[in-house]
């Protein structure tokens, strides 16, 4: 745990650095606020109306894509790990068994157009 | 844990994070040069000699320059989001190991923060967590642009995090530990992993040009479309904030390939083990992080999403399956 520990403190240190800079420095900043500066930048037009605004579902998808693949690429950790120290056939053909799987599930998302970005 | 040895770690990482910065800065002129040479010019010779000083006088240009924020930001996500990317970026380089513990008169000093057994799972885990800052950043602007640039720099990372982590995998099915020193030690018993996985080393140096937004995958901040993307509106050294997280990533990223697939800090032909092979290593790394983007063009962002799922991470699985079969064959004893 002790090296956790460790971890933890050098990120509070790496924390504390954009912090103390931020704040160190705000003496010789200036500041002069004005309407258009703090508008949002459109390429020098007049913005409209924010930027609250719908995007398109092909991100959401995939998301939901990345989200099972990447669980199921966790399993894979454990596996590998071990592998070395077994390397015998039962262990082989439980990964065959699985990439099949994998590989249906990415068949599976590419046949309903879910990996096509439209 | 005592007060002497926090202190201790304390030093040390007080060390790294200057080191990093340091790094950071000059890797920007070693960019900027290279770039430069690429094209026929100078690149920066203005500010001290050969344009050495060239760093000193951006950072204190960023950290003068007025903090601008548009009204419509949603204030408290618009101030963290900068800083929580670069404390993503620095806290996944605790755990990189530089090199074998150096033994100074006596005294253990180990070149990582820390060297859990679980390492590069949690160098994985913690630089994932980058696209939060990203996201939330361009979100909290209220800019179109910016927005456009965080969505496409999310949906970018999370596909292109996939076939890492199956280039990865590879890698640990051939150091049978997720210990990154140990993965080193097996590569030195062995030969470099990128001999048997060249496959699984491609896929990782496109996937660390992509997950970095670096061209030619750097569709989140493409100006000819997005203006800068997910940091169109920030400035000063919000902005630097971003840029640092940027180039900490790719140190992170160019260690990890490093240590992964290049054998870490075991020397070529047969040479010892040093810290310098891995830096070596490391900077040829970098190098070809920007020899890539002087190269090529930036690809279109539906080829990039195809590119990602449909090329590399079927690759990546079939890579795995030939990993483990080589494995089996007994290729590794």
């Amino acid at each position: 745990m002790e090296k956790y520990l460790d971890i933890v403190i050098f990120t509070v240190a790496g924390a504390l650095f954009p912090l103390l800079t931020v704040v160190g420095t705000a003496i010789i900043r200036r500041r002069y606020p004005d309407p258009v500066k703090q508008g949002a930048y459109e390429s020098g037009e007049i913005p409209f109306g924010d930027a609250r605004v719908r995007f398109h579902i092909s991100y959401y998808i995939f998301a939901l894509a990345f989200l099972v693949f990447d669980v199921e690429s966790i399993f894979l950790y454990p596996w590998a790990v071990v592998y070395l120290h077994l390397s015998r056939g039962l262990a082989f053909g439980e990964i065959l068994v699985f990439v099949a799987i994998l590989l249906a599930g990415w068949l599976y998302a590419w046949k309903k157009k879910v990996l096509t970005w439209m | 844990m005592n007060g002497m040895s926090l202190g201790y770690v304390l030093v040390r990482s007080v060390i790294l994070i200057v080191l990093l910065m340091s790094a950071f800065a000059y890797f920007m002129v070693m960019e900027r040069k290279v770039i430069g040479y690429f094209q026929l010019r100078w690149g920066p010779v203005r500010v001290g000699p050969w344009g050495l000083l060239q760093p000193l006088a951006d950072a204190l240009k960023m950290l003068a320059k007025e903090d601008a924020q548009p009204l419509a930001a949603d204030g408290l996500v618009f101030h963290v989001a900068p800083a929580l990317t670069l404390f993503v970026a620095l806290a996944a380089f605790a755990v990189i190991p530089l090199g074998p513990a150096l033994h100074i008169g006596g005294f253990l000093l180990p070149l990582s923060i820390a060297n859990p057994s679980t390492g590069l799972l949690f160098v994985l885990a913690v630089a994932s967590l980058g696209v939060y800052g990203i996201s939330l950043g361009g979100w909290a602007s209220q800019s179109k642009y910016a927005l456009l640039g965080s969505l496409r720099a999310s949906a970018q990372m999370v596909s292109y995090e996939l076939a890492l982590g199956m280039a990865v995998i590879s890698a640990v099915v051939l150091g049978g530990s997720l210990s990154l020193p140990r993965l080193v030690a097996q590569q030195s018993l062995h030969t470099w992993a990128f001999i048997p996985d060249i496959l699984g080393f491609v896929i990782f140096v496109i996937c660390s040009v992509a997950e970095t937004n670096r061209a030619p995958f750097d569709l989140a901040e493409a100006e000819g479309e997005l203006v800068a993307g997910f940091h169109t509106e920030y400035s000063g050294f919000r902005f630097a904030s971003f840029v640092m997280a940027e180039y900490i990533n790719m140190f992170t990223l160019s260690a990890l390939g490093a240590l992964l697939f290049l054998g870490g800090w075991n020397g070529p032909f047969g040479l010892g083990p040093s810290v310098w092979w891995l830096l070596t290593k490391m900077a040829l790394y970098l190098f070809l992080f920007i020899w890539i983007r002087v190269t090529f063009p930036r690809i279109r962002y539906d080829r990039l999403m195809q590119f990602g799922w449909k090329v590399l991470v079927p690759i990546g699985f079939l890579n795995l399956i030939w990993i483990s079969v080589f494995v089996v064959g007994g290729g590794w004893r």
